[in-house]
């Protein structure tokens, strides 16, 4: 950690510019120091210096260097591809490639001398996935139906076990020669005779109505 | 051919039909109801502030697009103005990615959207997404 010197700035027009860095690296997203020359505790520190101007007890200089807190990397602005919201807070790519960086540099001039590479290129610096990519199906349902028809199956071989494994036999009351009898019976008593069950039998030859 | 009304499917915009400066004839809400006219005036003014800075660019287009309706073509040139300031190809075209996609199942706001920025997206050298391949997942 570099010594924080507890120097006083007097010239407000000076102690600007360390505010600007400040919101630029805000605005780059990235406080961590793998990109900028300053890290989060120089940043802190420095915004610290501009308002320590008028009370030196609220400074940092009195707690020893130790009044900020480590900058979570959740607490930064995030990149998301939203319908909603079109321009994210930040670009997607953070670190730019040499080339990428020169693309910048010739994106600043007119833009009709960019060929659609280049076009696209810069396109793919700002944003992940374009409307199309972020609004397109996954195909997930695929997965789902064929989990459920899995999960259908597999139950149907329980049924099918359980029926061996499980059930016992059915009552002799399902015997075909007790059905017959049932039946005959049933005739006999004139069951529903004018419009149902012997309604449909031909008592004349024995046999079911054609 | 397509007035303000078409492009505007704002719940409470879809009274004000004509362009004549509003009075609170419906109490509906308080005070007085900003005109489409002044909608537009303002959007446009916002977007061509000359020193318009990044932040301010992405806030206006995400709010822009939050509201129920497809902006005025003359804002989106505003807005495409203010990219060129800002030096953000990549945005311009999102802008118009987000047009396309404001418009719903509505598919011809978008071309008449396009032609009305023909001159301005000729001038500043803007493609279209379906240019570049991109409107293709």
């Amino acid at each position: 950690m570099p010594p924080f010197h507890c120097t006083r700035h007097s010239d407000k027009t000076v102690a600007f510019l360390p505010l600007v860095a400040v919101a630029q690296n805000f605005q780059t997203g990235r406080a961590a120091t793998v990109t900028s020359a300053y890290s989060p505790w120089m940043l802190a520190t420095r915004v610290f210096r501009l308002v320590g101007n008028r009370a030196l007890s609220t400074s940092i200089c009195l707690r020893g260097g130790h009044g900020v807190a480590k900058v979570e990397d959740y607490t930064l602005p995030a990149y998301f591809d939203r319908r909603e919201s079109p321009l994210p807070d930040i670009k997607f790519v953070q670190q730019l490639s040499p080339d990428q960086k020169s693309l910048k540099e010739k994106e600043k001039g007119s833009w009709a001398a960019l060929s659609k590479e280049e076009k696209i290129a810069l396109y793919r610096i700002s944003f992940k996935e374009s409307f199309a990519e972020m609004d397109k199906g996954t195909g997930e349902w695929k997965s789902v139906v064929a989990g459920i028809f899995f999960f259908i199956g597999f139950t149907g071989l329980v049924v099918l076990w359980q029926r061996n494994y499980v059930y016992g036999d059915v009552p002799h009351t399902f015997d075909p020669e007790y059905k017959q009898k049932e039946v005959q019976r049933m005739l006999d008593m004139r069951i529903n005779p004018v419009e149902g069950f012997s309604a449909k039998w031909d008592y004349e030859n024995n046999a079911w109505k054609k | 051919m397509f007035s303000h009304v078409l492009l505007k499917v704002s719940s409470d915009r879809l009274w004000s039909f004509s362009s004549t400066a509003s009075v609170a004839a419906r109490s509906y809400s308080h005070g007085k109801q900003e005109t489409d006219e002044e909608f537009d005036a303002r959007w446009v003014t916002y977007f061509n502030k000359p020193d318009i800075d990044a932040w301010e660019l992405r806030k206006g287009m995400n709010t822009l697009i939050g509201y129920d309706l497809v902006p005025e073509p003359k804002i989106l040139e505003a807005a495409l103005r203010a990219c060129r300031r800002l030096n953000d190809l990549a945005s311009a075209i999102r802008i118009l990615e987000a047009v396309k996609d404001k418009s719903g199942p509505h598919k011809e706001i978008y071309p008449y959207v396009l032609q009305e920025l023909r001159p301005t997206l000729s001038e500043l050298g803007i493609p279209t997404p379906e240019e570049l391949g991109i409107d293709k997942a």
